[in-house]
């Protein structure tokens, strides 16, 4: 196995397992946990921008952005090398759509952020706002870290009610301010589990979003102060955050799978032409391809879901993604939460079934960025962007390949997890001691 | 009560005429189990084929071993023959595999298909009977639709044989059943005939949760007095009928015993013919449930999910117990919290068994990335394993967990030819099942769209053979 190895100088390993146990990850952070300015060579490197792949590269980090991404290996004098040959450098990937951050574990474990019990404040669920319920401790960050994910968008599962509120994008480098973008976007879900919350039916479920889009219009021009009536459906908190749906500031996600509800959802844009639509899941959009790339709405879709499992997606397949690119519709991958390794695996499945390797990585990381906004500062290799960089040992989307580092805002981030730590108690674990003092 | 030695017959019977030719092995074996503890006997029949032989093709036999440049001839329905050179029968279907590979066909010992079919809507929740925590009585066979596309669906990730469980949300869920993916019109027609029946049962958290505020149980400890108090009752029951029939065998007679379905299954399990399946994610309740096995004398077949298998792996290889593992799933509850990458090849490597399951009508369309992950994972950690003895995890111990590796679950001389053949090395994310064999038949085939199986759920409907 190739060896990741600094070439300035040998250093001490971090840990003892890492140079026992991880031949293939001996990377160490001693040299460049601290460097301004680092120089990754030698590597396959996939920019993402106009630059397209370049077989042998280096990448210039200085000051945690990118300073440069060439051809060839130089590396100018006050760089600290890391030899990458033979490997792959990519962008950080970016979870799509997730929880991060407001999750910790799922059912019957204490208090959930990711999900909202109906709440005073809000009667259709637009008010909700994850921003602050980002918990950085979660150790689900640095899990979700070491699989090559340097941001996420992250926002509420479930609400009960219409809207299920507003996410933001997350940096997953541990800082107590984790958010990159607060009120990145809106979600509601106008498939068929949208209808089982909103009177069991779509004809009282389209009636309640057009009603709620209206009266956040007609609260644009109006005083929601305290002392002021207001008798709409929304409550004023609603009214505020949907005003910023329909002018086009926040991007509303809409999940939709059955083909007659996408066009349904494309159509929001005639009277609200402002809105900027993003479609959720869109198991049957394959039908409906080009109407949506008409429309110019990305899709944010799990690629794996291929299975009749209601009556509004009977048209799954496994080549929804390829055939949605095919349209030239964008397509972002990786709603995961707990296991964001899946995300670059069913993308690797879905080039399996026709999309370009290519429109796969983009999906998990130019396209995600661009769908909320952050295109400027995250998901591609371009001089002045955030270096959020990931090197893999070969292609990320191969199952067998891993992270080996991973830089976020140019600072190498520590490749453990609580996981990890489990995984070494257990493997060299003292039997003549009670486990609880391995460490 | 539970005819042992009627069921020994079974399989002898079986074993006997698998050699004779295809049309009589099914009427021996029907016959054979058309019998008052068989009440609902397997009516499948294999689909007949002409002998097919691949060829250039690596070969992973499944039990530990690679040979590359292969061949294999499949014929009457069994792996006739295979290694650097095979005989062509005349009219054999010839394929050839170059740049690709062959292995037994996958078998997850974690289903739900049939039982929660696809689409979830309530009318097909049929897998957990949540009237009571001890419902040994029911059998997963009695709710399984066959009409589930899922079973398509795993059929195109190279899914020969899977077992169907209740879920979990009981101490005793009911019978298990192995069927071959091969659905027609009913249940029986696709029942691996020559299987065993198995058990589920459940640790932890889900009977708590079920039935924690509908009479209990409502903690662990009443979880293991539930498992106690049900394997006391067997105990009697089993005697009952055992001193009925030791009674009768010395012509004294006596009334006989009536029959109690529960206790049926429950004194099965005690007799060895039903092997247990048991839900469990942490390792100290695998530890409690080895004791309670050992109490009661019966044998735990395999622990499912498993999350913390990991920590007690030494125990589990000690008491030849198997862990049916995910790759990586975890978090969901607490006791998945620990769930870690390198489960499975940490099990494997302390000499246990170790199967990779599904528990997912999408997970079983890739079970082969899942040992990819769990093979490479365990190689980051230095845990060396080669990829023909990762395959174990796929076929073999799934097969042994069942009771059907005499018959499938390996590439060997004799066995039922169950095979796949994949478009690439199946430890990639870019490999598919491009051919699936079941019984010597070619029953799936990527290339041939018109050939592609479809449910009656789906046709007529939008998309109907549509590529899945």
């Amino acid at each position: 196995m190739n060896v990741l190895k600094p070439a300035v100088k040998k250093l001490s390993l971090v840990n003892k397992y890492v140079a026992i146990l991880f031949p293939i990850v001996a990377l160490s952070l001693s040299t460049y946990a601290n460097a301004e300015k680092l120089a990754i060579t030698g590597a396959q490197i996939h920019t993402m921008s106009s630059k397209g792949v370049i077989e042998q590269g280096t990448l210039l980090i200085d000051d945690g952005k990118i300073k440069q991404v060439l051809e060839g290996v130089s590396v100018p004098a006050g760089y600290t090398e890391i030899d990458a040959k033979g490997k792959v450098v990519t962008p950080g990937f970016i979870g799509a759509l997730t929880n991060l951050g407001l999750v910790e574990v799922s059912m019957s474990a204490g208090a959930n952020d990711a999900r909202v019990n109906a709440h005073e404040i809000s009667s259709v669920g637009s008010a909700y706002d994850t921003q602050y319920a980002i918990n950085t401790d979660s150790t689900l960050i640095e899990i979700t870290r070491l699989e090559g994910f340097t941001s996420a968008a992250t926002g509420l599962g479930r609400t009960g009610q219409l809207f299920d509120g507003q996410g933001a994008i997350i940096t997953l480098s541990k800082a107590f301010n984790s958010v990159v973008k607060p009120q990145a976007f809106m979600h509601v879900d106008l498939s068929s589990g949208g209808a089982n919350k909103s009177g069991g039916s779509r004809a009282a479920l389209w009636v309640a979003v057009n009603q709620s889009l209206r009266e956040a219009e007609f609260a644009k021009t109006s005083d929601l102060s305290p002392n002021k009536e207001w008798h709409g459906m929304i409550s004023r908190a609603d009214a505020l955050a949907l005003g910023n749906v329909i002018n086009g500031k926040i991007p509303l996600l809409v999940s939709a799978n059955r083909a007659n509800d996408i066009l349904q959802v494309l159509s929001l844009k005639t009277d609200f032409p402002s809105l900027k639509l993003v479609l959720v899941s869109a198991s049957d959009g394959w039908r409906v391809a080009k109407q949506i790339a008409a429309a110019n709405v990305p899709v944010i879709l799990d690629p794996e879901n291929n299975l009749p499992s209601q009556f509004d997606r009977l048209g799954a397949t496994l080549e929804n993604a390829a055939r949605l690119h095919a349209a030239n519709v964008k397509i972002s991958i990786g709603i995961n939460t707990h296991n964001a390794r899946l995300a670059p695996q069913h993308a690797g499945n879905a080039v399996a079934n026709g999309l370009p390797h290519t429109a796969a990585i983009e999906a998990l990381t130019i396209n995600p960025a661009t769908i909320y906004g952050v295109q400027d500062t995250l998901g591609s290799l371009e001089v002045g962007k955030q270096a959020d960089v990931v090197i893999w040992s070969g292609d990320p989307l191969e199952v067998t390949q891993s992270a080996l580092q991973v830089f976020i805002a140019g600072k190498a981030m520590p490749m453990e997890s609580r996981q990890t730590k489990l995984r070494d108690r257990y493997l060299h674990r003292d039997p003549k001691l009670p486990v609880t003092y391995s460490k | 009560m539970f005819k042992r030695n009627t069921a020994k017959m079974v399989v002898a019977l079986l074993v006997t005429s698998a050699l004779l030719p295809a049309c009589s092995d099914d009427k021996h074996s029907n016959q054979a189990q058309r019998d008052e503890n068989n009440p609902f006997p397997s009516t499948y029949q294999r689909i007949e084929s002409a002998a097919i032989v691949i060829s250039n093709v690596t070969i992973l036999d499944g039990i530990g071993n690679k040979i590359e440049n292969a061949e294999i001839l499949l014929e009457d329905g069994k792996i006739s023959e295979f290694g650097s050179s095979v005989s062509v029968p005349r009219n054999a279907i010839e394929i050839d595999g170059t740049g690709k590979w062959v292995t037994p066909g996958i078998i997850d010992t974690h289903s739900h298909l049939g039982v929660y079919a696809s689409p979830s809507t309530r009318s097909h929740s049929d897998g957990n009977e949540m009237t009571g925590p001890v419902t040994a009585e029911v059998w997963a066979e009695h709710s399984i639709w066959p009409q589930d596309p899922g079973f398509q669906r795993a059929l195109a990730g190279g899914v020969t044989s899977m077992q169907i469980l209740p879920g979990s949300a009981n101490l005793f869920g009911g019978r298990s059943v192995t069927v071959k993916n091969l659905p027609s019109r009913t249940m029986q027609d696709m029942k691996f005939p020559e299987a065993p029946y198995g058990i589920k049962m459940a640790c932890g958290e889900n009977p708590k949760r079920v039935y924690g505020s509908k009479g209990g149980p409502m903690t662990r400890m009443a979880n293991v007095a539930g498992y106690r108090k049900a394997w006391i009752e067997a105990q009697e029951y089993q005697k009952k009928w055992n001193d009925y029939d030791s009674a009768v065998e010395e012509g004294k007679g006596g009334d006989k015993p009536s029959r109690n379905l529960r206790l049926e299954t429950l004194a099965g399990v005690l007799d060895g013919e039903i092997l247990v399946h048991m839900h469990c994610y942490r390792a100290d309740e695998m530890a409690v449930m080895m004791d309670v096995m050992k109490e009661f004398n019966y044998k735990i077949g395999s622990f499912h999910h498993a999350i913390e298998a990991y920590k007690i792996a030494d125990k589990l290889a000690e008491n030849k117990v198997c862990s049916a593992m995910w790759a990586d799933w975890w978090g969901f509850k607490m006791e998945a919290y620990d769930g870690i990458r390198e489960n499975i090849p940490m099990v494997h490597k302390a000499g246990a068994c170790a199967i990779v399951h599904s528990d997912s009508s999408l997970g079983i369309q890739r079970l082969n990335q899942e040992a990819a992950k769990a093979w490479s994972d365990g190689l980051r950690a230095g845990l060396e394993i080669s990829k023909e003895e990762a395959w174990l995890w796929l076929s073999a111990n799934p097969a042994k967990s069942l009771g059907i590796f005499d018959y499938t679950g390996s590439i060997e001389e004799g066995k039922n030819a169950d095979v796949v053949l994949w478009s690439a090395d199946p430890f990639s994310t870019y490999s598919q099942a491009e051919k699936v064999f079941i019984d010597g038949a070619m029953v799936f085939d990527r290339t041939n769209p018109s050939s592609w199986p479809v449910s009656d759920f789906e046709l007529g409907q939008i998309a109907q053979g549509d590529a899945k």
